[in-house]
């Protein structure tokens, strides 16, 4: 109430003029100071969300001899990101189930679960993959055999050229239900 | 000298105005306001360890994907009083979300978040959630696998949300994959943005306790009445108020004096958590969980139906803030005292009861395949040859192990089958293994026809032992 009070008196002792030049000034700042809050404001936001939109080249990542992997076996192989931070160290590093159907035909897991992303392991005797976090189960082919998972693991885009298994690292397998 | 101390004490003051800084801490509060007022100090107390033991880890953490894991095993084995700092970090977040919890408890059993005070108690609801994912992050900067994999989990969990879920997703992880950009930006978050968040929160929530005074205890049967309450307060305070502090604050003192040396007595004793094997993502025999106050949801995701997962592992979160936000809004008078508000001692019983239940759950991870089973032992197969053996091997081979037990050995993720010769016959048997069923793969393609009969030996062999009385009758006959 006080407040109000005050405020009212300086109003009736300001000159009209006095308090035209006061508003102007209070919007001049006020803008000025939205003006640098959107130069400094704007490149930051950039800046924090540049790796969202960095694009990563399609890029066909070898996991080795097509004679390296036996007919009817599972093996994960470690995949190197095509291009990593400098200072990513290990982190470069994933890895993909990949399975030897026949001479000619390779299927090439994702190694994270369709639930919620944890790394799938393969159990040779049951030939199951099995989720340790929520108890996923998928079968050899990647069908959903069990559990939460709610659709098959992904599928890598894979080739053979000249003599070499190869992935496509393009493809990033976040998984989404809605 | 005593003097000159005085002199420069009074000079200090008139420049600096300490005396008039530290004026709020003598506000008058009402006198009953005792030992169930402790726990909001208490997690400012908490919160002050944590800034404290956090700048000093900092001074040796290297927030680098490819360096981080190295420096937390140079402050956990080789830094003086570095296994100490990191104990002391992990005890004082879990301090600060069960002061948290009990703060909030108690505030809404005392009926506190009513007029004139609900905007204390909304800003309390954003500190929780800021405390939780101060929590989650900082779990993820203990780089190790577990960090690594639950950064991941976060990432599809977050992927799940509709329209802007990927865009999440690839903020999380800062690009579209664990890498060298993953880590820095969880320490950002971590140091930098939440604690500058929770200082402006804190502040205003601290601001809004002395604004509208601490609440008096409540009296079974006095209503609040928002066009009377504040002239009560002042009468109240003008009759029986006294000074916060040091009439009321020793309680604070006392309790946050037991509280650091609880933390201290832990970190020194048993000390941080251990470190998971190096965040390499191309290891994948990882089991990640997340720290005990995040165990619960972990459960919950485990077990609520895959059906409606989808919309309850994003909806429950929102509606569950949006509740705890909006509940001074649905009601800000009335009856304050938890005697006259029996479904408020309910919503606090169920929660402690559904958050426990699900913790327990969570540590047991039923639904999580064992592993670590080894071969079942000859005395647990009862033969050492023939198709009950060679069942029995088989069992474990084929990782139905992992998911049942035998006479207690392998895993929980199915039915105990130590008795299952009891329960199914030959056929039915033949049909689950077959076909698989409810929650169970079908071995149909991958066992063959002398698999399938050596497994059916050894589970059909699996029966009550006949007790000594139960024979004698038919020795008898």
């Amino acid at each position: 109430m006080n407040e109000n009070i005050t405020d009212h008196s300086l109003a009736q002792v300001e000159a009209p003029e006095e308090i035209s030049r006061r508003r102007f000034l209070e919007k001049l700042s006020i803008a000025l100071g939205s003006f640098c809050a959107v130069v400094v404001g704007l490149p930051l936001i950039g800046f924090v969300i540049a790796p969202l939109f960095r694009k990563v080249p399609e890029q066909w990542v070898t996991l080795g001899k097509v004679g390296d992997f036996q007919i009817g076996k599972t093996v994960s192989v470690t995949v190197l990101d095509p291009s990593p931070l400098p200072w990513a160290g290990i982190t470069a590093k994933s890895a993909v189930w990949l399975r030897r159907e026949s001479e000619t035909s390779f299927i090439a897991f994702s190694a994270n679960c369709t639930h919620l992303g944890c790394p799938v392991r393969w159990m040779e005797g049951a030939e199951l993959f099995l989720c340790p976090c929520h108890g996923g189960v998928y079968y050899k082919d990647g069908n959903v055999a069990a559990g939460p998972p709610p659709r098959p693991l992904f599928r890598y885009d894979v080739r053979i050229k000249n003599g070499e298994v190869k992935i496509n690292s393009v493809v990033v397998p976040i998984s989404t239900t809605l | 000298m005593k003097r000159l101390f005085t002199a420069t004490w009074l000079w200090l003051d008139d420049r600096v105005g300490i005396s008039v800084l530290l004026k709020p801490m003598k506000h008058i509060a009402p006198q009953d306001a005792k030992w169930w007022y402790v726990f909001g100090t208490a997690t400012m107390i908490a919160f002050i360890m944590q800034v404290v033991s956090g700048v000093a880890l900092a001074f040796s953490f290297i927030p680098s994907s490819s360096q981080a894991y190295e420096t937390l095993v140079f402050i956990t084995n080789n830094a003086p009083f570095g296994r100490f700092l990191r104990g002391l970090h992990y005890y004082g977040a879990s301090a600060m979300v069960l002061m948290i919890g009990a703060h909030m408890a108690q505030t809404f059993l005392f009926g506190c978040y009513k007029f004139p005070r609900e905007m204390t108690w909304s800003t309390g609801v954003l500190l929780l959630g800021f405390t939780l994912a101060m929590g989650f992050t900082g779990q993820l900067l203990r780089w190790d696998q577990t960090a690594a994999w639950s950064v991941v989990v976060a990432a599809e969990q977050a992927g799940r949300v509709p329209l802007i879920g990927d865009w999440l997703a690839r903020f999380i992880l800062g690009g579209n994959t664990i890498g060298g950009a993953t880590l820095s930006r969880f320490f950002a978050i971590h140091v930098f943005v939440i604690p500058a968040i929770m200082f402006a929160f804190i502040g205003l929530h601290v601001w809004l306790v002395l604004r509208h005074g601490i609440s008096e205890p409540p009296t079974a049967g006095k209503m609040v009445n928002p066009e009377t309450y504040r002239k009560e307060y002042e009468e109240l305070l003008k009759k029986s108020g006294r000074p916060f502090w040091p009439d009321l604050a020793w309680r604070d003192a006392i309790f946050g004096t037991g509280l650091i040396l609880t933390i201290v007595l832990f970190a020194l004793f048993i000390g941080p958590p251990a470190l998971d094997k190096p965040p390499d993502p191309s290891v994948l025999d990882a089991d990640p969980r997340p720290d005990w106050y995040l165990l619960w949801y972990f459960a919950l995701l485990a077990l609520i139906p895959a059906k409606i997962e989808g919309y309850l592992m994003i909806l429950m979160p929102v509606l569950i803030g949006i509740t705890l936000l909006i509940i001074p809004v649905l009601n800000n008078k009335g009856e304050r005292a938890a005697s006259r508000r029996p479904w408020a001692i309910a919503v606090v019983l169920l929660s402690v009861i559904m958050i426990g239940s699900l913790w327990v759950a969570g540590q047991q991870s039923p639904w999580s395949p064992n592993f670590q089973a080894l071969p079942l032992t000859e005395k647990v197969i009862g033969a050492t040859s023939g198709p009950v053996f060679e069942g029995a091997q088989l069992f474990h081979d084929k990782a139905c192990l992992s998911c049942h037990l035998i006479r207690g050995h392998g895993g929980r993720r199915g039915p105990d089958l130590t008795y299952v010769g009891d329960k199914l016959t030959r056929d039915n048997i033949i049909i689950r293994i077959v076909n698989g069923g409810d929650n169970m793969p079908a071995f149909g393609s991958s066992l063959k026809p002398r698999e399938i009969d050596a497994l059916v030996a050894f589970l059909q062999s699996r029966k009550r032992p006949i007790r000594p009385q139960d024979q004698a009758p038919i020795a008898q006959k």
